[in-house]
């Protein structure tokens, strides 16, 4: 149980840098994930926290202390990789007990606290099997089970379900979950999918380039990016970009797409939006769900528009629609009833209490 | 499509896997000529080793047919397995080689895991290094030795030549590089996290070797064990230039300047000794065969 404080944390491989000064806080107990495209230096990150690599500036602490030159297995950091990392010669019991063997911990007490992590990831019937007689899933609760057992400060999990398949990703992350759940441990997880990291964390860190772009709740991050990667990172399909120009119009502002459509900005969003009049390098951001079938009802902030669909995908619950603006593609999500057809002209409206005006140049959600 | 057509594809499609079957035979059959030819010219000298081993000198003289024993008598294996100095050329090669098999693990283990797993400055250039010396011919190497050896009589007055131990100090110079070399590739083999794993669960470099790599590399090490046994038991040039007097001999050397006395060839009792000499190599390869071929063929596919 320990905080964890990564104080302008770098990273350098023969002069290319991998992360680039990140300073983040993690409370005890939490559970964060890292997450964004791959070489962005999230796993760098975990693998220096967990002391598989040097660091090359600034500080790490756990507990309060600093452990940059602290060896791994002094850390008391448990990690869970993404291949399992099982050892192949030794069976479920031993591969769990193997790191309370080397610390010198009394037979009983590895028995007893073994059992207990086999209970609660339900594998004590698997105890006395070597790896390759696991199924995946199996593999993934032992090496789970191994880092449970020696009830470590901080648990590191680097892309732990990206081996699965989709069915049992779903389970174990659930699974996952669970078990935090159960024993509390700070935990850092790192992973490229946004699903998991937005379903897993307490608070997510979104990472690009080396440099942490967000941290945040998973809803805060989805309803206030504060840029546009996280804006694009979050949510799936991932959210609509179209240049777009701010004019004024009576009674407020609007945003003008094309010469067809054009959105009036909430009132509460004026006041903020205005010195960003007349500016040509502005995007509008929009999610596919709020982009909708037309209602019966006029609504607030729903303002219609006319578009002609390329392409329809139903998925059963929903249809996703794409069309372009401006030459630029659109998805939308709609009723799979509302009668989306490729190729024919459609009524949609915007729900424009979540969209979003982006500076194209710094990439900041205005 | 034509009827013509149809028909001819059909005809297609019904004759390709009769087509891969005589493919099949066919390469089966050019197999098991070629395996045969290679049988035969392979252990056609173990044979008449054998056979001639079961003759007395007087039949082997007599120049009866050379491939039949018209009274076998195993004379030849009472008198060499009763006599001293057969015996003693015997341990002396049985000490040799495990001796030789013993330092060359010991040695090549954690050269090969530091080399495959610390990176350390140069560790890419040595791991080279390793090979070439491995690519320098045996027959180069004996003279220099020979010299070295004589000037170490010279500084230290240590007597290194005609005494049988002298083997255990030059065969680990040809068996450790290639045995360094073999266990590299095993060890690069083993998933770089598993290590990882077992330094986070607290494990030095030492007990990640030892209750980590050589249980997981077993198959590799035993390729290299046998490897470095059989150099140590058939070398041959090294303890003929280096070994003289007979209680310092071992097997090979031993069988070919006491058994033959001047001018008499004592052919039964060399065939009989070159083919117990041949038994424990043949015995070990037997039993570890299965791992010997894992271990040389281990990192051509990933599992």
């Amino acid at each position: 149980m320990a905080e964890v404080t990564l104080r302008q944390v770098t990273k350098t491989y023969d002069d290319t840098p991998a992360v680039r000064g990140i300073d983040l806080q993690i409370l005890d107990k939490e559970f964060v994930v890292l997450v964004g495209p791959s070489g962005c230096g999230k796993s760098t990150t975990l693998r220096m926290i967990a002391g598989l690599e040097d660091i090359t500036g600034g500080e790490i602490l756990v507990g309060g202390a600093v452990i940059n030159d602290v060896p791994p297995k002094d850390r008391d950091i448990a990690m869970v990789f993404q291949n399992y990392a099982l050892y192949p010669h030794m069976t479920v019991y031993e591969n769990m007990s193997f790191g309370l063997r080397l610390k010198k911990v009394a037979k009983d007490e590895i028995r007893v606290r073994v059992e207990n992590a086999a209970r609660i990831l339900d594998i004590s019937a698997l105890l006395e099997r070597k790896p390759k007689q696991l199924s995946g899933g199996q593999r993934q609760r032992v090496a789970m089970g191994r880092a449970i057992v020696r009830n470590p400060k901080v648990f590191l999990f680097d892309e732990p379900l990206s081996n699965l398949d989709a069915k049992l990703r779903v389970q174990m992350r659930i699974e996952i979950k669970r078990v935090h759940q159960k024993v509390r441990t700070t935990t850092i997880y790192v992973t490229h999918d946004q699903v998991e990291a937005m379903t897993l964390a307490d608070r997510v860190v979104v990472m690009n380039d080396g440099l942490i772009e967000q941290v945040g709740a998973p809803n805060d991050l989805y309803h206030a990016p504060k840029t546009k990667f996280v804006a694009g990172f979050i949510g799936s399909p991932a959210m609509n970009f179209a240049p777009c120009k701010l004019e004024e119009m009576a009674g407020g502002l609007q945003v003008r797409l094309n010469e067809d459509i054009a959105f009036p900005v909430p009132q509460g969003r004026a006041g903020r939006y205005r010195p960003h009049l007349h500016r040509s390098d502005l995007l509008f951001g929009l999610r596919p769900e709020h982009i909708l079938e037309r209602r019966s009802q006029p609504e607030p902030n729903l303002h219609a528009f006319d578009v002609t669909l390329e392409v329809t995908e139903p998925m059963g619950m929903e249809t996703l629609v794409y069309f372009r603006v401006n030459g630029t593609e659109v998805c939308g999500r709609v009723n799979p009833n509302a009668g989306a057809k490729a190729g024919a002209p459609m009524r949609l409206v915007a729900d424009l209490n979540n969209m979003h005006l982006i500076d194209d140049a710094s990439g900041k959600v205005l | 499509m034509t009827a013509a057509a149809q028909r001819s594809a059909t005809v297609l499609r019904a004759a390709r896997p009769a087509s891969m079957r005589r493919d099949r035979r066919r390469a089966l059959f050019w197999s098991y000529v070629f395996l045969i030819i290679f049988v035969i010219f392979f252990l056609t000298p173990p044979i008449y080793m054998l056979i001639t081993s079961l003759k007395t000198s007087a039949e082997i003289s007599a120049a009866t047919n050379p491939w039949w024993v018209f009274a076998p008598t195993l004379q030849n294996y009472i008198e060499l397995l009763t006599s001293p100095v057969y015996l003693t050329f015997f341990r002396n090669s049985a000490v040799v080689s495990v001796l030789v098999v013993v330092i060359s693990m010991l040695v090549s283990i954690p050269a090969a895991f530091s080399l495959s797993r610390m990176r350390f400055w140069g560790s890419t250039t040595l791991a080279t290094g390793v090979f070439l010396t491995y690519l320098i011919p045996d027959t180069l190497l004996f003279i220099p030795l020979f010299k070295i050896f004589a000037f170490l009589h010279d500084l230290t007055g240590i007597e290194f030549i005609n005494h049988w131990w002298v083997l255990i100090i030059i065969y680990p110079t040809l068996t450790i590089p290639f045995c360094t070399w073999i266990m590299i590739g095993y060890f690069s083999s083993i998933p770089k996290e598993l290590d990882e794993a077992a330094l986070m669960d607290g494990a030095g470099y030492m007990q990640t070797l030892i209750m980590i790599f050589i249980p997981v590399a077993l198959p590799g090490i035993i390729a290299a064990t046998i490897f470095a046994f059989t150099v140590s038991w058939a070398q041959f040039l090294y303890p003929l230039a280096f070994t003289t007097s007979a209680d310092q001999l071992v097997l090979p050397v031993g069988i070919v300047t006491t058994l033959i006395k001047g001018d008499v060839f004592n052919w039964g009792q060399i065939m009989t000794g070159a083919l117990l000499g041949a038994a424990p190599p043949l015995v070990i390869y037997a039993f570890l065969m299965d791992y010997y071929i894992a271990g040389l063929t281990a990192g051509a596919t990933k599992g």
